[in-house]
C-alpha cells in the first residue's frame, strides 16, 4: 500500500493517510454530542415530574386492574379520571395503534407549550410524566390540525364518532381525511382456524391486544395480569372507530394537575 | 477523455444507481405534489385508507429521503471512492448485494406504509423487519466503501470521503439506537424508549438524518462534483479541514431544538438552540468552499448549465442553513414550531440543496458513465429553471402560511379573549396550500424532463456505442 510511504506531518494528515485512525476519531466525535444530551434524560431524577409529585403517576398501576368487566359484560373502573397516569386499556391502545396507523400524528401534536395562548385554547401544559407509558410519544411537529394532548372530554363521543367518519360535516372549513372505514373493522376478532370442528391455531377475540400488552410490559409498562385478562372482554364486539374514540377521550385525562403548582422551572 | 475506464473501475453499478435516483425523485416528487394538493383539497383523499394523507405522507418522506437521496449517495459515494482512491471497488459483489438490498428496502416501503404498517416516529416509520434489512444493507454499503479506501493506491483520502464516512458511520449510531423495539408481530413494534426519552431519541435521528445523510453525505458530493465541473481545484483545504470537524462534532447536538418548550428538560433544548446557532459558521464554511472554487471561472456559469445546479445548491444551502439557525432561537421557535414554516424550511434545504447539488452531480456523472455529451444541454437549463421557481414558490407559501399561523394562535383581541378559533387558521392557509401544490408540480415538471433527458442521454449513448466502445479499450496500467 502507497500510504505507508507518505510520512504525516500534522495530526490530521496521519488521519489522512489511516483509514483506521480517521475512521476511530470520527466514530469518537460523532458519539458525543447524543451522549450528553440523551444519557442525562434517563438518569437526571428532575427530568420526570412525578418524581416531585408522586400524586401524577397512578400508584396502583401494575399491581390491581385498570378496569375489569363484571358478568352483565358491563366495565367496572378501579381507576378514575384524575387519579394519576396509567397504561392504556386494551381498549385505548387498540384505539393508539390506529391513531399511529393512520398516521394522526403528522398533522396533530399532543404535547401543549407553556404559553398563554396554548393555554386558553388546548389546556394547563403538558408534562413529561404524562408520556411515561408512550412507546413511542406522539408529540408529533406539526399542527395542521389542533393538538390532541388535552381533547379528553371536550367533545361527546357522538361527535367523535360523527367527526372522524366525515369531519366537514361539522367543521366545513377542515382538510382532515374522512376515516370512513374504521366503523367497518372490528378490532381484534377470533381468527382461529378450525377445520372439523377442531381448532387448528387458537387466536380467539383479544388475543392481539394481548400479546400487543405484553409486549409492552415486557419494556416495562406495568400492565396487571388482571388488564390483561380483560383484553378479550374489552374489545369483544367493538370497532376499531369505537376504539379510537376510547383513545382520544382518554387523553389528557389521566392526571389532575394544579394550576397553582410549578411542576417545572 | 481517459481510456481504459471501464475496465478499471466498476461503474456498472453507479450507473444502475443514477439512473434508480432519477426515477425515485420523479416518484418521491409525485407523491409530494399529491399530498400536498390533499391539504388544499381533501376530496383527493378519496376515502381510501391506502392514499390518505397519513399514510402517504411516511411514502413521501421516506421516497425522497431514502430512495432518492440514498440512490444518488451511493451512485456518487461508489463512483468518488473509485476516482479519487485510483482503485476499483474492494467488493463488486457486496455492491451489488447494497443495490437490490436497497432496492428492496424501497420496495417494501412502498407497499408496506399506504397499509399503515409503521412504527409511528416520524422520519423512520418503517417497520422492524425493514429495519434489520436496512441495517444489513447499510453496513455492507459502509464495509465496502471503507475497503475500497484501505486498498487505494492514492497517498491521501479526500475530502469528499471524510464527509462520505461520517455520514455512514452516524447513520449507523442514529438507525441503530432510534429502531431499538420491541416486535410483538410481523409488523408491529412497539419502540423501547417512551415519552421525553424517546423523543429526545427520535429527534437525535430526525436532525441528523437532516445533518448527517442530507448534508454531510451532500458535502461530500459538492467536494467532488464542484470542482471537477468547475476544472478548478477546491478553493481552501484549511477551511475544509476545519468545517469537517466541526460539523462532525456539532450537528450531533442540534436534535434538541425541535423540543424547544416541549417536556423535555430546559437545559437540553437550550443547549440544542445554543450549538445550532453556532453552527453557521461550519455550514458556511462549506458553502464558501464550494462557491469560492469557481473564483476566477465565475463566466462558466453562463454556459455551464450543470455548475449552475451545483452553484444554485450551494446557495441554498447557505440560505437554509442561515434560516436553520434563526428558528433554533427560542423566541422564534416559540412562533415557528408547529408551523409550515418548519415544512418551508425543510423544502429549502431538500429542493433546493439537495436536489440541486444530487441533478448536478447526476448530469456530471450521466456524461462521464455514458461517454457522451448529455442528449439536450437545453433541457437542463429547462430543468434548471423549474427547480429554481418551483423551489421559490414552494418555500414562499410555506414562510407566509407558516407565519400567519403562528401569529393567529396567539392574536388576542381588544377583550383579552384569543382572536381566532383553530379551524379559521386552518380556512386561511387554503390559498397558501394551493400555492404550495403549484410549486411542487412545477418542480416535478422539471424532474419529469430530466428522466427524459436522463434516459434519451442511454438511448444516444446505445445508438452511438460509445459505452461499447469504452468497454473494449483495454486497459492503460
Amino acid at each position: 500500500m502507497a500510504e505507508q510511504k507518505v510520512k504525516a506531518k500534522s495530526f490530521q494528515e496521519w488521519m489522512e493517510i489511516n483509514i483506521w485512525g480517521l475512521l476511530f476519531f470520527l466514530a469518537l466525535a460523532l458519539s458525543v454530542g447524543g451522549l450528553v444530551e440523551i444519557v442525562p434524560l434517563f438518569i437526571m431524577k428532575n427530568t420526570m415530574e412525578n418524581n416531585r409529585f408522586p400524586e401524577l403517576v397512578w400508584a396502583k398501576a401494575g399491581t390491581e386492574p385498570i378496569v375489569t368487566v363484571d358478568a352483565d359484560g358491563k366495565p367496572v373502573w378501579n381507576w378514575a379520571p384524575g387519579d394519576g397516569v396509567r397504561p392504556y386499556t386494551a381498549l385505548e391502545l387498540a384505539g393508539r395503534d390506529i391513531y399511529e396507523r393512520e398516521g394522526c400524528y403528522l398533522c396533530h401534536s399532543q404535547m401543549i407549550r407553556p404559553f398563554r395562548d396554548e393555554k386558553e385554547r388546548y389546556g394547563h401544559y403538558s408534562l413529561a410524566a404524562e408520556s411515561i407509558f408512550d412507546h413511542p410519544m406522539q408529540w408529533g411537529s406539526k399542527r395542521t390540525g389542533p393538538d390532541l394532548a388535552r381533547v379528553g372530554g371536550k367533545y361527546s363521543d357522538d361527535w367523535h364518532r360523527q367527526h372522524l367518519r366525515r369531519p366537514q360535516n361539522l367543521v366545513p372549513e377542515s382538510v382532515m381525511p374522512a376515516y370512513v372505514w374504521l366503523d367497518k373493522t372490528p378490532v381484534d376478532p377470533d381468527r382461529s382456524i378450525r377445520m372439523f370442528g377442531k381448532t387448528l391455531w387458537s387466536l380467539p377475540t383479544g388475543s392481539r391486544m394481548q400479546r400487543h400488552m405484553r409486549g409492552l410490559r415486557a419494556i416495562g409498562v406495568p400492565y396487571a395480569d388482571a388488564d390483561i385478562a380483560a383484553a378479550a372482554q374489552l374489545v369483544d364486539g367493538k370497532t376499531e372507530l369505537d376504539a379510537l374514540v376510547s383513545y382520544l377521550q382518554v387523553l389528557g385525562t389521566m392526571a389532575r394537575l394544579d394550576d397553582a403548582k410549578a411542576y417545572r422551572e | 477523455m481517459e481510456s481504459g475506464l471501464e475496465q478499471k473501475y466498476n461503474f456498472d453499478v453507479v450507473r444502475w444507481f443514477t439512473i434508480m435516483a432519477v426515477v425515485y425523485l420523479v416518484v418521491g416528487a409525485s407523491v409530494g405534489v399529491y399530498i400536498a394538493s390533499e391539504l388544499a383539497w381533501p376530496f383527493l383523499n378519496f376515502d381510501s385508507p391506502y392514499i390518505s394523507f397519513g399514510r402517504l405522507r411516511p411514502l413521501h418522506t421516506n421516497a425522497v429521503i431514502f430512495a432518492f437521496g440514498g440512490c444518488t449517495l451511493m451512485a456518487t459515494a461508489f463512483y468518488t471512492v473509485q476516482r479519487t482512491c485510483g482503485v476499483r471497488l474492494w467488493s463488486d459483489k457486496l455492491a451489488w448485494f447494497v443495490f437490490w438490498g436497497w432496492n428492496t428496502v424501497i420496495l417494501l416501503a412502498v407497499i408496506t406504509l399506504p397499509l399503515g404498517l409503521t412504527e409511528a416516529k416520524e422520519y423512520a416509520e418503517l417497520e422492524w423487519p425493514v429495519d434489520i434489512l436496512i441495517a444489513v444493507v447499510w453496513l455492507t454499503f459502509t464495509f465496502n466503501f471503507i475497503m475500497t479506501i484501505a486498498t487505494r493506491k492514492s497517498s491521501h483520502i479526500y475530502v469528499s470521503n471524510w464527509f462520505f464516512l461520517g455520514m455512514m458511520v452516524m447513520i449507523v449510531y442514529l438507525h441503530v439506537v432510534n429502531s431499538l423495539a420491541i416486535p410483538v408481530g410481523l409488523f408491529k413494534s412497539y419502540s423501547l424508549f417512551a415519552g421525553v426519552q424517546d423523543a429526545m431519541i427520535q429527534w437525535w435521528w430526525g436532525h441528523n438524518a437532516v445533518g448527517f445523510y442530507l448534508t454531510a453525505g451532500f458535502l461530500g458530493i459538492m467536494y467532488y462534483f464542484v470542482p471537477k465541473q468547475a476544472g478548478r481545484p477546491i478553493y481552501s483545504y484549511r477551511l475544509s479541514v476545519i468545517h469537517f470537524w466541526a460539523l462532525m462534532f456539532g450537528y450531533v447536538w442540534l436534535g434538541a431544538h425541535h423540543l424547544q418548550y416541549t417536556a423535555l428538560p430546559d437545559w437540553t433544548g437550550s443547549l440544542g438552540a445554543a450549538v445550532s446557532i453556532a453552527m453557521i459558521i461550519p455550514s458556511w464554511g462549506g458553502a464558501v468552499n464550494g462557491m469560492m472554487t469557481l473564483s476566477g471561472a465565475w463566466d462558466r456559469l453562463r454556459t455551464d448549465y450543470v455548475l449552475r445546479f451545483l452553484i444554485m445548491a450551494l446557495a441554498f444551502y447557505a440560505m437554509s442553513t442561515f434560516e436553520g439557525p434563526v428558528m433554533a432561537i427560542k423566541t422564534v421557535n416559540a412562533l415557528s414550531h408547529y408551523t409550515d414554516w418548519t415544512i418551508g424550511h425543510v423544502h429549502s434545504g431538500a429542493l433546493g440543496w439537495v436536489a440541486g447539488i444530487s441533478i448536478g452531480a447526476i448530469y456530471h456523472l450521466m456524461t462521464r458513465l455514458y461517454h457522451t455529451e448529455l442528449f439536450s444541454e437545453r433541457l437542463v437549463n429547462f430543468h434548471f429553471w423549474t427547480a429554481t421557481i418551483g423551489t421559490v414558490v414552494y418555500i414562499t407559501a410555506m414562510w407566509v402560511s407558516g407565519i400567519m399561523q403562528g401569529l393567529m394562535w396567539r392574536a388576542y383581541d381588544e377583550y383579552g379573549t384569543l382572536a381566532y378559533t383553530f379551524v379559521e387558521s386552518v380556512d386561511a392557509m387554503h390559498p397558501y396550500y394551493a400555492m404550495r401544490a403549484v410549486g411542487g408540480a412545477i418542480f416535478l415538471v422539471g424532474a419529469i424532463v430530466m428522466l427524459f433527458n436522463v434516459l434519451m442521454t442511454v438511448r444516444k449513448s446505445a445508438c452511438a456505442g460509445s459505452l461499447a466502445a469504452a468497454r473494449t479499450v483495454p486497459a492503460a496500467a
